[in-house]
């Protein structure tokens, strides 16, 4: 049957129709949702692991026993697993072992845009690319076979417009693999340099037989076109792209596997046109190739290295029509992503905003912390970074940072990263102040249990590490928990742990006011004859207060009753419905 | 078929992925080809978002672009505004007329503008502008907005009302599609 599915999905059901039985990942937009879609397959062992390092290497243990695996991340996540990666190349795999990376260019929802498709080349690994969720599902299955026959983990990398992107796919039915049971082989699994030197040769033979393999795969193939003064090189959405904007045109070399590269198929490809157009997002990394080879092409020459492409972009750099909409002819204002009315986070912020702190952040909701009227955040790194930041930036400062300087760091985060740097506070000795604002969910990524929940990825109950008792037995005296809604409370736990004269953890604790099982209080309402308009409650930068002829005002709809604004009005006109009943 | 585009823009978190899902579900079912593109992740909060959806013989860009769109559906009258330069010439703009403020204009950085619709239209855009907030709370529930909406996009649309009531019966839970129902007759008949 046909059906629309999300590319993440159609990956997901790939994966599965190949016989995938162990799937361990880390949430990542635009990954998350691989793994999401692969947890509702009961025959699938599915698990969010606390980053996708501790993911890679627990897909490799599954596939070393046998059985075929996958892991997923993000761009950046395949940074905190690349040791492994460049490793298991080595070792090559047992049974099939699938690495899902999304790439996110244009910044929708990441910290940067690199192109991870380098990664394939550093690495030494085969990389798949589709265009659309029908080539999903069939490069998720195309995937294990090629890394069955090369003995290597395989690719399989997304883009923000393929992974949430929906188009038509018809599923299959799953196919159990064949049984590859373990057998010890210390050569091949023990990378001690002796056995390494012996590995590396066999890396490069296998990616020679890859190179042999690209030049004949279905997954590369030339679109004939009317048109030979110009041919196109591309690959994923940009293919879709050019498509769009050239039909049936151009003759196309429509990569589907974007390493190793066929050198012979590109210098066919070149020979049958007067010029080659290289259309690739993000980095030249098809270009470079054909540079090295000696092939004459124009890409990053024409297109930008940065951001996403679209079809009027890819039609302009080509020469051809671009289609023009009317605006407005005036500016309008920006619609900035914003923390959520009830949100926890908020408390905290307006807290650390009004003793003037210095707060190094890290990944997730509460990066939001960063935006007006707060401006509360003054660093974001990569996950983790501010609870070893504020290490460094306090041993070079000393006691001039140390009474005013926090490290902000979510629940999820801390697991994935941040323990780690807590361990060297504990263990280097820097008078640090962390908090862990600790709202009992993976929140930017769309509500992912973490190894702080209590439950596991089918929303079963799991293991549940004590925060309070982790941060203890590393060594820290001085560990409280503090309510965010309540702002006399934060005040006082972030001024006395500051002053303290040793390394101390806030845990500032509430779940996430958009979590299903949260229990909202009535909306709050203005009494306008008490108002004097002093926009003392706009201060924490709540989306549901805004300021109508001269008094704030509280959106019905989205208040959820979290009564921090309360605490901010000095005549008390805010006020709960449930109050004014009473 | 030349492909056809619909754009939905709104506010993170005001129900336009059921609103896509229902379009995409109803081209389908016309044996059309379908590409659906969403926004996940960090702009869901309360951030300007858009879902693009697209069909016709063979559609290959997921996205729609800058003077292409045939219909934009809007939650929000600013997010209609800021989308504009995406309709095609002489395209049709199907808006609530429902107010949300940006941070900007709660931080008192910005002022909301004024006249819209006027704007809009001065520019060559056909408005079909609609309380939509209302007539979802007619219908019973202010979260029927995007049926709302629908309801009114149908109107525009040469498909049997039969076919809107069929993927609406696919897609929404039974309890809710009474509500749903009513609302996406008020959209329409509005």
């Amino acid at each position: 049957m046909k059906q629309l599915m999300l590319g993440n999905v159609a990956a997901a059901r790939g994966l599965y129709e190949a016989g995938v039985a162990v799937a361990s990942s880390y949430p990542g937009t635009p990954s998350t949702e691989i793994t999401e879609e692969l947890a509702k397959y009961d025959e699938v062992y599915s698990e969010w692991a606390p980053n996708e390092k501790v993911a890679m290497e627990t897909a490799f243990g599954a596939s070393l026993a046998g059985k075929r695996s996958f892991c997923g991340m993000k761009h950046v996540g395949l940074n905190v697993a690349a040791d492994p990666l460049f490793t298991v190349s080595y070792t090559g795999v047992n049974a099939g072992m699938v690495i899902a990376v999304a790439d996110d260019a244009g910044m929708h929802s990441s910290q940067n845009e690199q192109d991870s498709r380098h990664y394939a080349r550093s690495a030494k690994l085969p990389m798949l690319e589709p265009s659309d969720s029908a080539e999903a599902l069939a490069f998720a299955k195309k995937a294990y076979e090629i890394s069955e026959e090369f003995d290597c983990p395989v690719f399989l990398k997304m883009c923000t417009r393929i992974a949430h992107s929906q188009s038509i796919v018809e599923t299959g039915e799953r196919a159990e693999p064949p049984a590859k049971p373990y057998e010890k082989n210390i050569a091949k699994y023990v990378m001690t340099p002796a056995n390494a030197i012996r590995r590396h040769p066999k890396v490069e033979e296998r990616m020679e037989k890859l190179a042999r393999f690209a030049e004949t795969t279905e997954l590369n193939r030339v679109e004939e076109g009317s048109d030979h003064t110009t041919g196109i090189i591309t690959s994923s959405t940009c293919y879709q792209y050019v498509k769009e904007v050239c039909g049936d045109r151009f003759p196309i070399l429509k990569l589907g596997m974007i390493w190793p590269l066929p050198e012979k198929k590109l210098r066919d490809f070149a020979a049958s046109v007067t010029a080659v157009t290289v259309v690739e997002e993000l980095d030249g990394f098809i270009e470079t190739y054909l540079r090295e080879l000696g092939i004459a092409c124009s890409g990053k020459a024409l297109f930008p290295p940065l951001g996403e492409y679209s079809q009027n972009l890819v039609a302009e750099k080509l020469g051809l029509p671009v289609h023009k909409g009317a605006a407005l002819g005036e500016t309008l204002p920006p619609r900035p992503p914003a923390m959520c009315a009830g949100c926890p986070h908020r408390g905290m912020f307006y807290t650390l905003s009004k003793n003037k702190c210095t707060v190094l952040g890290d990944i997730g909701c509460y990066t939001l912390g960063a935006a007006a009227p707060l401006n509360a955040i003054e660093m974001t790194l990569c996950m983790g970074a501010s609870v070893s930041g504020i290490h460094g930036y306090n041993k070079a400062l000393g006691a001039e940072s140390e009474h005013k300087t926090v490290a902000v760091i979510g629940d999820s985060t801390f697991m994935h990263s941040g323990m780690t740097g807590l361990a060297n506070i504990a263990y280097n000795q820097s008078n640090s102040t962390v908090i862990i604002l600790d709202n009992s969910i993976t929140g930017m990524t769309g509500h992912q249990q973490n190894p702080t929940t209590g439950y596991n990825i089918k929303g079963d109950p799991a293991g549940k590490i004590d925060l309070e008792a982790l941060c203890k037995a590393m060594g820290f005296t001085r560990v409280r928990v503090v309510d965010p809604y309540d702002l006399a409370a934060c005040d006082k736990a972030v001024k006395e742990e500051l002053a303290a004269d040793e390394p101390s953890v806030i845990i500032s604790r509430r779940p996430c006011a958009l979590l299903k099982y949260v229990k909202h209080n009535p909306p709050l309402r203005v009494d306008t004859d008490k108002c004097v308009g002093c926009r003392s409650c706009m201060r924490i930068g709540c989306p549901a207060i805004s300021f109508k002829d001269g008094k704030a005002s509280v959106d019905q709809t989205l208040c959820v009753g979290c009564g921090v604004c309360e605490q901010l009005c000095g005549v008390h006109a805010l006020e709960s419905n449930a109050k004014k009943e009473e | 078929m030349e492909t056809k585009n619909i754009m939905i823009v709104g506010v993170g978190g005001q129900g336009s992925l059921l609103a896509s899902k229902l379009l995409g579900h109803i081209l389908l079912e016309q044996g059309y080809d379908v590409k659906v593109s969403e926004v996940h992740g960090m702009s869901q909060r309360g951030g300007s978002v858009v879902t693009y959806v697209r069909y016709g013989d063979r559609v290959a860009s997921p996205v729609i672009d800058r003077g292409e769109a045939d219909y934009i559906v809007s939650f929000e009258l600013l997010e209609a505004a800021r989308w504009l330069e995406y309709l095609k010439p002489g395209g049709q703009i199907v808006t609530s007329t429902q107010r949300i403020d940006p941070m900007p204009v709660i931080t008192g950085a910005a002022e909301y503008p004024e006249g819209l619709v006027e704007k809009m239209r001065a520019a060559g855009a056909k408005v079909d502008a609609l309380d939509c907030l209302a007539l979802a709370e007619e219908a019973g529930s202010s979260k029927a907005v995007n049926i709302v909406l629908l309801g009114r996009l149908s109107h525009y649309f040469d498909l049997p009302e039969e076919a809107w009531q069929r993927s609406l019966e696919a897609l929404v839970p039974a309890k809710f599609l009474d509500l749903n129902r009513r609302a996406f007759a008020l959209g329409r008949d509005a």
